[in-house]
């Protein structure tokens, strides 16, 4: 045992010396991405809190209802925000909201053209595969540290953590929605003589739509799972008053901030999830 | 005028289909080819041409490559050696071996395809599927709707256009699949089991109408099906097709009168000839002087030009021609057409209990049906 022990493989400190690296010659780029990336993230955060708060759940309602058309999803939206208002979250909410939506929006846009390049691709599925395990079962906690380091304290790490381990959900069920599309739909796309770009359109992402939704819903709701992660690397939001009353063993407030996160959370599906009408087979 | 020609096609299934080259020169089966080369045989050999304005009908059991020969018309199976020939442009285009741009262009003007499931678009109503194959081709919304309103009105379904195709019996949802493939006005028709899915009445009534459709449009048809019936019904030629191979190709009544070999013998043996066959392949051939006299009424023919039938005292008689209203008088002499069918025929002769006179296309009279033709035909042992 001991010669297997006393030649320990320095797998660790060849990492550390990438990241070290990378810091070391590319420090000004990964400072400009973040302040970027901070400034857009922020400042949409701001514009939405320098609403009053009672125009901003007003929007929502009337989102709630163009979306689905329901007085009782406008009523409990309505109610849901009133309440974290009267908590006193309502701030945190918001920063929360907007860091959630961003981590999405960067998780669609990668996530699903790297889905339909990869349903059409078994090589890609087979490189992707292993890479997407990894990202949803690496504890968090082990690449905030590194991100932490490139990109400072603050929301940045926040978001990269988050789209490391919310991004998998959306490109997994892309692919799922792409690959299963029936082979009589495409070869009746080909038939009528589609181009490749046509055949996507129209006939595969329309069949996938449903799946692909599925996987945006998925990944808002992984996002929020990360708030409080985030918030451990300085990213504003409702997981700052979770991290305190953890601190400070407060029941109450523990209570009432995880409340609004759950509260939140219940929101995003309820509005998110596809409209059940008779139009879809 | 030949609208679409196979010539010599092979179409093989698997990672290296040279390999099975030799194996399918020599005749080998398809087991045979798998165990030797590790290829699948998909078409062997085949070898048909199809006029422009005919149906023509594959026939044959499931695996016997006939929806297989059909998708290399347009592309959506790869032809593995041969070529399939397509009229376009006053020259002919082979679909085999032609660059991308040359297969979608016939794809969106000249071949249209039907399929078995109907394979409807189920997010888009039935406007929407009918308009689908023109907006592929970037048409104009006007001018799309104008056209999508002139086939939903062609199928009967205008009443449908804006509900949902999951909305529709399986009937309507084949015609909805028939008005797309009308929609883009290619002349050729693929057809792939269309009716299969559908119960036998329906599939029945869709089949009547196919034809009243193709008198009026007069597409070239390649139309694939099990069913002997219904090729029969629908074929002005009909292959039949077994394990890969063209077996017979020919007109429906040669295949019942003349089958190729056992296997075709086999496959019409079950089938009622009484549609099918006609007087003009079971007629005897009439001459001057012909004496057909039978059962005491009817004597000789006189001349061919006038066809003047004296009877036994030499005195003429009238001939009724065969119409629409179908009832005769007992002891008259019906003259028909050499395409009247076999059923029709009965019906004639069950009534008068006269031979039935024959005249071709051009009028003149060139045959009669008498009790022995017509038991030989039913006994399916003429020709």
């Amino acid at each position: 045992m001991e010669w297997l022990t006393a030649n320990k493989l320095p797998l660790g400190k060849w990492i550390k010396d990438r990241v070290e690296w990378l810091l070391d010659h590319a420090t000004h780029i990964f400072d400009a991405f973040s302040e970027a990336v901070e400034w857009l993230i922020e400042s949409t955060i701001d514009g939405m809190l320098w609403l009053h708060p009672l125009v901003l759940v007003a929007i929502f309602a009337a989102i709630a209802f163009g979306l689905h058309r329901s007085w009782k999803l406008v009523l409990l939206v309505v109610a849901s925000l009133l309440l974290v208002i009267n908590l006193g979250y309502w701030e945190d909410t918001i920063q929360t909201l907007g860091l959630v939506l961003f981590a999405t929006l960067v998780c669609v846009l990668l996530g699903i053209p790297l889905g339909i390049l990869a349903a059409h691709r078994p090589w890609l599925q087979q490189v992707l595969r292993p890479l997407l395990d990894l990202m949803q079962t690496i504890p968090t906690f082990v690449y905030l540290i590194p991100t932490m380091i490139m990109f400072g304290l603050g929301v940045v790490p926040g978001l990269i953590s988050t789209v490391i381990f919310a991004l998998p959900a959306p490109v997994r069920l892309t692919i799922l929605g792409v690959a299963s599309v029936p082979k009589p739909l495409i070869e009746a796309g080909q038939s009528f003589g589609a181009t490749r770009w046509q055949l996507l359109w129209k006939v595969e992402l329309p069949h996938a739509l449903p799946t692909i939704m599925a996987g945006v819903t998925q990944c808002i709701m992984l996002s929020l799972s990360m708030v409080v992660i985030a918030a451990m690397v300085g990213a504003p939001g409702l997981g700052i008053p979770v991290l305190r009353a953890l601190n400070t063993v407060n029941i109450a407030k523990g209570f009432e901030a995880g409340l609004a996160i759950v509260i939140v959370a219940i929101l995003l599906d309820r509005v998110c999830k596809q409209p059940a009408t008779g139009e879809r087979s | 005028m030949i609208a679409v020609e196979f010539d010599k096609v092979d179409i093989v299934f698997g990672d290296q289909p040279r390999k099975a080259f030799a194996a399918l020169d020599q005749q080998q089966d398809r087991e045979t080819i798998l165990a030797e080369t590790g290829q699948v045989l998909g078409v062997a050999d085949a070898s048909l041409s199809v006029n422009s304005g005919e149906i023509c009908v594959l026939m044959g059991l499931s695996g016997s490559g006939k929806s297989t020969l059909l998708r290399a018309v347009n592309g959506l199976n790869p032809v593995s050696r041969g070529q399939v020939k397509v009229a376009h442009e006053g020259g002919f285009v082979d679909m085999a071996n032609c660059d991308g741009r040359t297969l979608r262009n016939l794809r969106r003007k000249r071949i249209a395809m039907v399929f078995q499931q109907f394979a409807l678009l189920p997010w888009r109503t039935v406007r929407e599927n009918v308009g689908f194959g023109l907006e592929l081709q970037g048409m104009s919304k006007a001018e799309l709707n104008r056209v999508v309103d002139d086939k939903l009105a062609l199928v009967g379904l205008t009443q449908w256009a804006d509900k949902y195709t999951h909305e529709l019996s399986g009937g309507m949802q084949q015609r909805v699949g028939l008005a797309r493939a009308f929609a883009t006005d290619a002349d050729i028709l693929l057809m792939d089991e269309p009716f299969s899915a559908l119960d036998p009445l329906i599939r029945d009534k869709l089949q009547d109408e196919l034809l009243e459709l193709q008198r009026e449009l007069k597409k070239t048809i390649i139309f694939v099906s099990h069913d002997l019936d219904e090729a029969m019904k629908l074929g002005n030629r009909i292959a039949i097709m077994e394990g890969g191979r063209v077996v017979q190709y020919a007109p429906p009544e040669e295949i019942v009168l003349q089958p190729a070999n056992d296997y075709v013998s086999e496959f019409v043996a079950h089938l009622n000839p009484m549609n099918v066959l006609r007087a003009g392949s079971l007629m005897r051939p009439l001459v001057v002087g012909d004496n057909l006299l039978e059962q005491g009424m009817v004597a000789s023919l006189q001349s061919a030009e006038n066809a003047k039938m004296l009877n036994r005292e030499g005195q003429a008689v009238d001939i009724t021609m065969h119409g629409l209203d179908n009832t005769y008088s007992a002891g008259s002499i019906v003259g028909a057409s050499i395409d009247v069918t076999l059923r029709d025929a009965l019906s004639i002769r069950q009534q008068t209990s006269a031979p039935i006179l024959l005249h071709d296309h051009n009028g003149y009279w060139v045959g009669a049906l008498t009790e022995k033709e017509i038991f030989s035909g039913l006994l399916r042992n003429a020709g």
